[in-house]
């Protein structure tokens, strides 16, 4: 079964679906956050996608609404195909997404790690903690605001610290072998070994 | 078979089964000869440190093949690899739990400055929360490399003034509260 035939079998048999733009290599429609846990379950027990192989998240940015959005990857082994499902977060400022835990155990860490890394609260999650960064963490290193260098913070068991006065400080960008200007993410002085560039024949 | 009579190096007879010298010269020797490393592997580094134990680079040649896992054995730190935040805690809990006098050598491009790992999860060097004796370069290094960088950590050790700083009582550097 081709992508195309799968997405619009989909949209045709649940009303509530849209399909989602963009999609290059796989079946991909959006669904709304109240239908996510009921559309998983028809999934897995109606449709055959036995297996939740991937979840992600994404964050468009800080002026865009929705801002988050649950990126969902099932995969059905009868016909060898996957199907991404996006479920966008309805409050911009406190992202919220029913957990699919209930339906895919595999669920459990990808949404702790959806919520360490955007901040995306998966209500009904049993056991939502930080899985990545320790537990009193103040940020989301994922999001768009947060630079990748960081920012400043405590640093975890600041007990075996005390005396060593030392914190967490943004990374140094400038200087050593990678190089960036403000707003960059760092890249390599040396770029020769670039697959953009056309390699010597022989 | 050498028939000379020429003595080489220390003769009882002469001098009594007595040796003399100067006593930090020998707690350093002691010291230089015995280090117990405490393996802090965390990354790729560890690999090349398991490779110098091995036969064919064979770190016991100088003394130092004795890997305790264990703080309470060891007495020279080798950080192999890249220090997380995260694990930063732990790192120091094990080097405060070493017994003195203890010394720290910081493996590769990671431990010595963060390496390439500019980022929010990494600490941008070891030396931020331990005192580093040696820097070792390489990401990672060579395990000829490591064996430079502890045979120069053995220099240092015999320069140091072990006498003076034997009975001195330790100095506190953290203050574990509650």
């Amino acid at each position: 079964m081709s992508a195309e035939k799968l997405q619009a079998e989909l949209l045709a048999k649940f009303p509530f679906l849209a399909p989602r733009a963009g999609s290059k290599d796989h079946a991909a429609v959006n669904v709304p956050a109240e239908n996510l846990v009921a559309f998983a379950k028809t999934l897995r027990d109606e449709l055959s996608f036995h297996m939740l192989t991937d979840m992600t998240a994404l964050d468009a940015g800080e002026n865009e609404s929705p801002r988050f959005t649950g990126i969902y990857h099932f995969f059905r082994f009868a016909s060898n195909e996957y199907l991404r499902v996006a479920c966008a977060a309805g409050n911009d400022a406190k992202p919220e997404i029913p957990s699919l835990v209930p339906v895919f155990p595999s669920a459990n860490w990808f949404e702790r790690e959806a919520y360490d890394m955007f901040g995306i609260k998966f209500t009904g999650h049993p056991d939502l903690r930080r899985i990545m960064m320790w537990d009193d963490y103040p940020y989301h290193p994922l999001r768009k605001e947060f630079q990748l260098a960081g920012k400043e913070a405590p640093l975890p068991g600041v007990d075996v610290f005390e005396g060593a006065r030392t914190k967490i400080q943004p990374a140094e960008m400038a200087g050593g072998p990678f190089v960036s200007s403000p707003g960059c993410e760092p890249g390599a002085k040396d770029e020769s070994w670039s697959d953009k560039k056309i390699k010597p024949r022989e | 078979m050498s028939s000379s009579t020429a003595e080489i190096g220390y003769n009882s007879k002469v001098e009594g089964e007595v040796i003399v010298t100067k006593a930090d010269a020998v707690i350093n020797w002691i010291r230089s000869h015995s280090v117990w490393p405490m393996p802090m592997g965390l990354a790729c580094c560890a690999i090349e440190l398991m490779g110098s134990g091995g036969s064919r680079f064979d770190i016991s040649r100088f003394g130092m093949e004795v890997m305790r896992f264990s703080p309470r054995q060891s007495d020279c730190m080798i950080v192999a690899g890249t220090v997380t935040y995260k694990m930063a805690e732990v790192i120091r809990r094990i080097y405060d739990q070493m017994a003195e006098p203890k010394w720290v050598v910081a493996m590769g491009a990671c431990a010595s400055s963060g390496g390439m790992f500019r980022s929010y999860a990494t600490m941008q060097g070891v030396d931020r929360i331990l005192p580093v004796d040696v820097y070792i370069s390489g990401c990672p290094p060579k395990p000829e490399a490591l064996l430079d960088g502890m045979m120069l950590l053995q220099e240092k050790i015999r320069r140091e003034p072990a006498l003076k700083t034997l009975f001195k009582p330790r100095v506190v550097e953290t203050k574990v509260v509650n």
